[in-house]
């Protein structure tokens, strides 16, 4: 048992440290995701495409980089801790190992390329009003009318719809008495008449996630992935795929590394707030816990490059992961004291906006009340108990 | 031992209930926090004509001789409908201080046009250097000839924008941190030399940077002496602490309501959520913390008007656990309702931000526990 890095991972945490400090977007650096523009996060997206590292988890015939799985971790790791933005999940993780997983032929030569190279952006149609926790609840309506489909319903939350170019969507395509029989997986194109993306304000402020209404979609019946009616299957093995990664030991480690520095600049008695005992013991508790979930990421990483697909365990890695993010905002936001209090709108940040208090202190409350959505989506951590419960201790 | 109220405190909450109910609805209320000013000044004027501005003054100031549980109804009350205009720091923060240790002339010339809503006033204590501690002062206050000039930087002053007199706390000698030589001094807004910047707040409210730059005020505009105003400004945070604990139960009251009601009848796996234990126990201890925290709401304001040691521990104490109780309660009311409780639309989110900044006004929960333990 051990954990240190071959040479050649040391070599290649080089090259992409390298490549990282060379080619990132200087000014896209310390932008809060809250005020990102389409192109901001395309940005980055697109040069590492074109060095062939947009993709890393893909199959090399696909696009992949054909990095081990330490490879792949050492490239998350230092991407974190420069703070990049990375490429969004919805096209890269969780709709393209589905394409190449369960997609014809001609989808994967459709819908890959466009995922790969940022230039279609897409979004995902999963959560209804009345189907959150229990998805498969969904009534989405598709009914074939000869080889289109009819689609009529309405999804929410979903992320960055307004300037998505296609969803990908679970719909019901027939309805029995089970449930989960009778979804299927549908690729909707956003310029399809009979669409409306209506925005949802969260309690940051951000417009971060939509309604999607479908009005009489018409939607060619090809763009279907996998069978018709089994697209529960499809749907489980995406969710599989969302969670992993959804632990975020990296950007933890860099957020606590913002929490000290804040800590240091803010005072207290006259002292740094660093110094003052009780606060030093909370970031250390943090600290302890971040390593407990890093080593734990680390296990299902080695099993998984012995070829154990990461199980119901990730449900683990995304409780763990999101607590830990929640409870450093929420230090962070205790950090700055006083200057937890002014509303910082994102139109007010940027040159022309005149300080308030510490620049640091900027969004720390917007950033906290944002970060308790991580505990509520990917399947909401009660979710995740219970799939724990049954899935590992077969209760 | 009575834990009852008073005929007279029972019939002022069915007022200010009534009232917040059928003019502070939440519509109302987002109006009124997104408008240019962020207060209604309508508003304002009606809490005068009912009374609630004279409240907790004695009747020869013209007040209606109510003490510190009339408050807290009245703002328990108020923390039902998420009351964002200035009750706080121009009634109990600033008149508090004004009837208890301003002169004669002082209360006779400021008294009235605050109980008749004419002047809103603010306290402007917190520096940028000092975090949650009060006699943490750079600001300087010299004397001239008879008059004080005043230089230096206040911070978050709540209710700022709105005001037309402040209170502020400066330093007449000693050291940045010490308890001797502080003074408190009424300042007009509008006076030469004071200039602020105006900002919303996370909550719903606003606030202000304040800076005085030789601000001259006559000598007349000491409150106290120059030697005991930081005793003075304590007792004040203290009393808003009291209050401010009583608003924090309001909110959390109707979080819990507000939360139980969703899971009755939110339904998912074809049976509403509240039928799942794992709910039931949260939402079991979000009302045992709810109940803890009205027994210190109600400790503490019992207890303000006790000696300053006694005082000083009710109100760290009774901090702490609304800190701790509001932290758990908002957290937990947004996350049994889903992402509907992220949304600026449900009042829940707007409920949980306050009580998040609750935490943060007059000293945090890690503040008050050191504050608890050396008194």
């Amino acid at each position: 048992m051990d954990v240190e890095f071959t040479k050649e991972d040391m070599a290649f945490r080089e090259e992409v440290r390298a490549f990282i400090e060379e080619n990132y977007p200087k000014h896209l650096l310390g932008k809060e995701r809250g005020n990102l523009s389409k192109e901001d996060f395309l940005a980055w997206h697109k040069i590492l495409y074109k060095k062939g590292w947009v993709a890393p988890s893909w199959p090399e015939e696909f696009g992949g980089t054909g990095w081990s799985v330490t490879q792949k971790y050492i490239f998350n790791e230092e991407s974190a801790a420069y703070g990049t933005i990375a490429p969004l999940p919805f096209g890269i993780q969780m709709l393209a190992p589905v394409i190449y997983t369960f997609g014809s032929q001609e989808q994967k030569e459709n819908v890959l390329p466009g995922i790969a190279s940022g230039d279609v952006w897409w979004c995902q149609g999963y959560s209804e009003p009345g189907a959150g926790s229990d998805l498969a609840a969904l009534k989405t309506k598709a009914v074939l009318d000869g080889d289109e489909y009819v689609v009529n319903g309405h999804k929410i939350w979903t992320t960055l719809a307004q300037h998505a170019d296609w969803i990908f969507c679970l719909v019901r395509t027939t309805t029995g008495e089970k449930r989960q029989e009778g979804i299927s997986f549908l690729l909707i194109d956003m310029n399809t008449a009979g669409i409306d993306v209506r925005p949802i304000i969260m309690i940051d402020g951000g417009h971060e996630v939509n309604e999607v209404f479908f009005d009489d979609v018409r939607v060619p019946a090809s763009h279907l992935v996998g069978d018709v009616d089994k697209g529960w299957t499809i749907a489980k093995f995406l969710l599989g795929n969302e969670r992993s990664g959804i632990a975020g030991v990296a950007r933890s480690k860099k957020a606590i590394e913002r929490l000290r520095e804040i800590a240091r600049g803010e005072l207290d008695d006259g002292a740094p707030l660093i110094e003052s005992g009780d606060f030093s013991r909370k970031i250390a508790e943090l600290e302890i816990d971040l390593t407990a979930l890093e080593y734990t990421e680390l296990r299902t990483l080695a099993a998984e490059s012995k070829g154990q697909g990461p199980g119901p365990e990730s449900s683990l890695l995304k409780v763990k992961g999101t607590e830990i993010q929640q409870r450093i905002t929420e230090l962070t936001m205790e950090a700055v004291g006083n200057y937890a209090s002014p509303w910082v709108p994102e139109t007010m940040i940027g040159d022309n906006y005149m300080a308030i208090g510490p620049e640091a202190a900027y969004g720390a409350t917007q950033t906290y009340f944002n970060t308790r959505k991580t505990s509520i989506y990917g399947g909401s951590n009660e979710i995740q108990r219970n799939i724990i419960a049954k899935m590992v201790l077969g209760l | 031992m009575d834990f009852s109220f008073t005929e007279e405190q029972t019939l002022l909450r069915n007022m200010v209930q009534g009232f917040v109910r059928d003019n502070y609805d939440f519509d109302t209320r987002t109006k009124i926090v997104n408008s240019d000013t962020g207060m209604s000044k309508e508003i304002w004027q009606q809490f005068a004509e009912l009374g609630l501005l004279a409240a907790p003054f004695p009747e020869d100031m013209g007040g209606l001789d109510g003490g510190a549980i009339d408050i807290m109804v009245i703002m328990e009350e108020m923390g039902r409908g998420l009351v964002v205009e200035p009750y706080l720091p121009t009634i109990v923060l600033c008149g508090g201080i004004l009837s208890r240790h301003g002169s004669p002339q002082q209360q006779s010339a400021h008294l009235p046009s605050m109980v008749s809503g004419e002047a809103i006033w603010a306290l402007a204590y917190s520096e940028p250097q000092g975090r949650f501690n009060p006699t943490d002062i750079t600001t300087s206050a010299k004397e001239q000839g008879g008059s004080y000039v005043l230089n230096g930087q206040k911070c978050v002053v709540m209710g700022a924008p709105w005001a037309d007199k402040l209170i502020v706390s400066a330093r007449v000698s000693g050291g940045q941190r010490d308890k001797d030589g502080v003074a408190l001094f009424i300042v007009d807004k509008s006076a030469s030399g004071v200039s602020t910047q105006d900002y919303p707040t996370v909550d719903g409210g606003r606030a202000s940077e304040i800076t005085l730059e030789n601000v001259e005020v006559a000598s007349d505009a000491l409150i106290g002496t120059a030697n005991t105003g930081l005793s003075l400004l304590e007792e004040a945070l203290d009393y808003g602490i009291g209050a401010l604990c009583a608003e924090a139960v309001g909110h959390m009251k109707m979080l819990n309501d507000a939360t139980v009601e969703y899971c009755k009848t939110r339904k998912q796996f074809g049976v509403p959520i509240g039928s799942f234990q794992v709910l039931q126990h949260r939402m079991v201890d979000m009302f045992m913390d709810y109940e803890q925290s009205v027994s210190m709401t109600y400790m503490v304001n019992m207890k303000l008007d006790e000696s300053a040691d006694v005082r000083r521990k009710a109100a760290s104490a009774a901090k702490v656990q609304i800190g701790k109780a509001g932290r758990f309660i908002g957290q937990e009311s947004v996350q049994l309702h889903g992402g509907m409780g992220m949304t600026e639309e449900l009042s829940v989110g707007h409920y949980f931000k306050r009580l998040t900044m609750i935490d943060t006004l007059f000293g945090n929960i890690d503040y008050h526990l050191k504050r608890f333990a050396q008194n």
